[in-house]
């Protein structure tokens, strides 16, 4: 069985712009805002958000799904309940914990502001906060650390490359298992003055050189093992804490693209989301109380099952928050119901959320942001289409 | 010879995987026509080595699979032990080919010629991220990509189309005409995986036009293309088609109307509409934009773009006369060296610096999953991405530091500036000299070469 694996598609942003040494010359006494964590999870090929959080109380969901269908709750292997109809997949077990005490909300039906169905433009659109497929090439949650004052945040990505979604002007890291470079030694000082008409190669390495070094600070730590995402999840908490920790992270899984054998394969991407989310909440112990994780996919998949038990490219999916810091409450936008006159376009889940608007409630509410410049810098001409939800956190 | 040393530079750097020593001096006489020669009707040159052919190794796959079926109930132990071995026999196969890619690539003198067959592979992408295509990952590269390179792009992608790596990779194998005699009888039906992808990201793109209707059309059209069963003769080859699965009607995409071609040549239905969109001018216009991304820049001259475009537009996609274009295009000796190069790029041009072919594949592998970029798996029907900004980041930049550092202490004798000479011709800055010699050791030295700017970029 192999889990979800850390992607390897993304970007990262390179922007040479008026970036200086980065952290390593940080000094200490600096004042770091409200120590609230936000970590962005993209489940990267289209997760299905019918086998996420179950409709299993519409009528029309057993008949479209067929064999695709999971059990209602009290059945072997069934939905673990979630009220008001949803269940969720059971394999999240450590999420329907969350929801015991009120550290998990769900949007069933979320959707970007524009109808596509390829992974790739709708991965872009996701990850550069855009209103249409525009060419933006930084991310929403750099715009968002820029938003913030350039510094006040620390914006980091998990995996060997920087996803799109935190490109952009506002200096970021990436770290991924398996360094074993000594920071600030003779070699990293000499390929700096090379890298003199290099800013790129110089600012990059010194920024993987220091988180490095953070994870070196307490010792040689836990080996993880490939395909351990819970490890992953509890060395990610450990660059989020301390006064040089992260304080916006974005991790990618991949393998949600389930067009055949749908089944067994969302049992072993769901196991995986779920033992992410636990090693982060392990990880950052007292700090998970100030802590929100959004789990957020490009698109949803067909209403209906396919030909090869699995689904194809569809349009609304679900969007999952965990958290301490989360208030309680029930399902986050309107759900369409499954009935064949409100499918769109006949074969997907109708949108009644955009999903920008979680974003930016949790950017709002959680980590400070201004308003206005949500509604016009981190995401572009969205302040009517897509207004910030309230009462998240 | 100033210009043709600087050339020389050039032409095994961002043409090829970077140089032996030796290598600069040697295409300094003639380097456009050291990239020229290679430009052959047969294709780009095969690793050395035996592996199973395609054939062969559909042979080991149904075996595999029927052994995932069968299986003693009263011995799992068995059981478990022989699916691993049936299992081995195929990803032992696939990994020494791996390792052999890599030799070949550290010690060839068609370094042009192999970058344009990976790029090729890359941009018609199957991946070992799903155990089924993984089977088939090499093979598909040796049979459907190297021998079609230099030729018809329409020919290449159908051999690409119709290899089971893509079949499986993309989920096409077990698709199913709803209207045919199998989908009559029982529960099962399309598939979109393969159709979308084939207009997305093998021939014209998303912005072409087309629509969801069209993806439904092709992927009816492309229903009985599979691989073979189990029970299957093994005379047959490792393409099947299955005219019981195939929907039955004529079909339209993208405006055209393919009519129905009988049972028995429903294949071609599929193989007509996918030779349409190969010669589309949007597939011509986005491939040569790819290209010309791939080998100058990340924000390719819009100049060498149209150059390309007109070159495959004139020879309807002759890719030959493609790389052609791009080899005599002013814009591809002239552009600043931008591009980084790949974690494969990288580790191959260090080999060949270092005058030595990788030996093992166990490192090999570990240092290219350190750096993002496991043998044979990219993460997305997308393929391997290929921008600095994708390639160079923070956490990247330190795992090519680790592996340059374990690389250098393995690093030849002799003088260390001749060396830097020999890998950088008129490339290597005076400061990169400088620190080379000035240097306290000879890994050191060569830990600076491999991380200078113009060794990491192209």
């Amino acid at each position: 069985m192999t889990h979800p694996v850390l992607n390897r598609r993304a970007l990262l942003g390179a922007s040479a712009a008026g970036i200086g040494l980065a952290f390593a010359g940080r000094v200490a006494a600096q004042s770091r805002g409200p120590a609230n964590k936000l970590v962005v999870v993209i489940a990267r090929g289209a997760m299905d958000g019918l086998s996420v959080t179950i409709p299993y109380g519409d009528p029309n969901y057993m008949p479209l799904r067929g064999g695709l269908a999971l059990p209602a709750p009290g059945e072997t292997d069934g939905a673990l309940v979630l009220g008001e109809g949803f269940g969720l997949h059971p394999a999240l077990t450590g999420l329907h914990a969350l929801h015991g005490r009120n550290q998990l909300r769900f949007a069933p039906a979320v959707a970007l502001p524009v109808r596509i169905r390829s992974h790739f433009e709708a991965q872009d659109v996701l990850e550069n906060g855009g209103e249409t497929l525009s060419r933006l090439d930084d991310g929403w949650l750099n715009r968002a650390l820029v938003s913030a004052g350039g510094t006040r945040l620390r914006g980091l990505s998990i995996g060997a490359q920087t996803p799109l979604i935190l490109r952009g002007d506002a200096p970021v890291s990436s770290w991924a298992p398996g360094g074993r470079v000594r920071g600030g030694d003779r070699i990293a000082s000499l390929l700096q003055d090379l890298y003199v008409d290099d800013p790129m190669l110089g600012q990059n390495l010194a920024r993987g050189l220091a988180t490095e070094a953070l994870v070196a600070m307490d010792g040689p730590g836990e080996t993880i093992r490939r395909n351990d995402v819970q490890a992953l999840g509890r060395a990610t908490a450990k660059l989020m804490t301390g006064p040089e920790g992260a304080d916006i992270v974005a991790v990618s899984l991949d393998g949600w693209d389930t067009h055949a054998g749908q089944r067994g394969q969302l049992q072993t991407r769901l196991t995986g989301l779920d033992q992410l989310i636990a090693g982060l909440e392990a990880g950052l112990g007292d700090q998970w109380a100030q802590t929100v994780v959004v789990v957020a996919t490009e698109f949803g998949r067909t209403a209906r099952a396919n030909g090869t038990q699995g689904t194809d490219h569809g349009t609304g999916s679900s969007l999952l928050l965990a958290g301490g810091a989360l208030k309680p409450g029930g399902p986050l936008g309107d759900w369409p119901t499954l009935a064949d006159n409100r499918l769109f376009e006949g074969r997907d889940l109708a949108p009644t959320l955009d999903i920008r608007s979680v974003f930016k409630g949790v950017l709002r509410d959680h980590l400070g942001l201004d308003r206005a410049a949500l509604d016009a810098g981190v995401f572009p001409d969205s302040g009517a289409e897509a207004p910030a939800l309230t009462g998240l956190v | 010879m100033a210009a043709s040393s600087t050339d020389a530079a050039v032409a095994v750097t961002r043409l090829g995987l970077g140089a032996r020593p030796g290598e600069i001096a040697q295409v300094a006489a003639d380097p456009r026509g050291w990239a020229l020669a290679q430009i052959r009707p047969q294709g780009a040159p095969q690793p050395t080595g035996t592996f199973q052919t395609t054939d062969q190794r559909m042979t080991a796959f149904l075996a595999y699979q029927a052994q995932n079926r069968q299986g003693d109930r009263s011995d799992p132990e068995a059981t478990r032990a022989a699916r691993q071995a049936a299992r081995r026999a195929i990803t032992d196969d696939t990994s020494q080919a791996f390792l052999a890619r890599a030799r070949h690539g550290a010690t060839t003198d068609q370094g042009f010629a192999e970058r344009w067959a990976l790029f090729w592979a890359n941009a018609l992408t199957v991946s070992a991220v799903k155990f089924d295509s993984g089977a088939f990952v090499d093979s598909y590269e040796r049979e459907a990509i190297r021998p079609n390179v230099f030729g018809r792009f329409q020919d290449l992608v159908v051999a690409a189309e119709q290899h089971p790596a893509m079949l499986l990779y993309l989920d096409q194998a077990r698709s199913t005409g709803p209207g045919s005699q199998a989908g009559a009888r029982r529960k099962v039906g399309l598939n979109e995986n393969l159709a979308r992808e084939m207009l997305e990201l093998h021939t014209v793109g998303a912005d072409a036009g087309y629509t969801q209707a069209d993806v439904t059309e092709l992927a009816r059209a492309l229903t009985g293309w599979s691989i073979p069963r189990p029970q299957d003769a093994q005379s047959q080859g490792a393409f099947v088609f299955r005219a019981n699965v195939h929907e039955p009607g004529p079909r339209t995409v993208m405006g055209r109307t393919y009519p129905a071609t009988g049972r028995a040549a429903g294949k071609d239905q599929g193989e007509a509409i996918l030779r349409d969109l190969a010669r589309h001018p949007a597939t011509a216009r986005r491939l040569s934009h790819r290209i010309a991304a791939h080998f100058v820049a990340d924000a390719p001259p819009p100049s060498l773009v149209a150059r390309l475009e007109t070159a495959w537009t004139r020879s309807d996609g002759d890719l030959g006369q493609v790389a052609r274009a791009l080899v005599e295009a002013p814009e591809t000796w002239a552009a600043p060296p931008s591009k980084i190069k790949t974690p494969y790029e990288f580790v191959v041009s260090t080999h060949r610096a270092l005058g030595v072919p990788p030996e093992r594949l166990a490192p090999l592998r570990e240092t290219l999953v350190a750096m993002g970029q496991p043998p044979f798996a990219p993460p997305s029907p997308e393929g391997w991405p290929d921008t600095a900004a994708d390639w160079a980041g923070p956490d990247a930049l330190v795992k090519r530091l680790n592996w340059a550092r374990s690389a250098a202490v393995t690093g030849r004798t002799g003088d260390i500036v001749a060396t830097a000479n020999d890998t950088l011709g008129d490339r290597l800055s005076e400061r990169t000299r400088l620190a080379v010699a000035r240097a306290e050791s000879r890994a050191e030295a060569l830990t600076l070469l491999l991380m200078s700017p113009e060794f990491q970029r192209r």
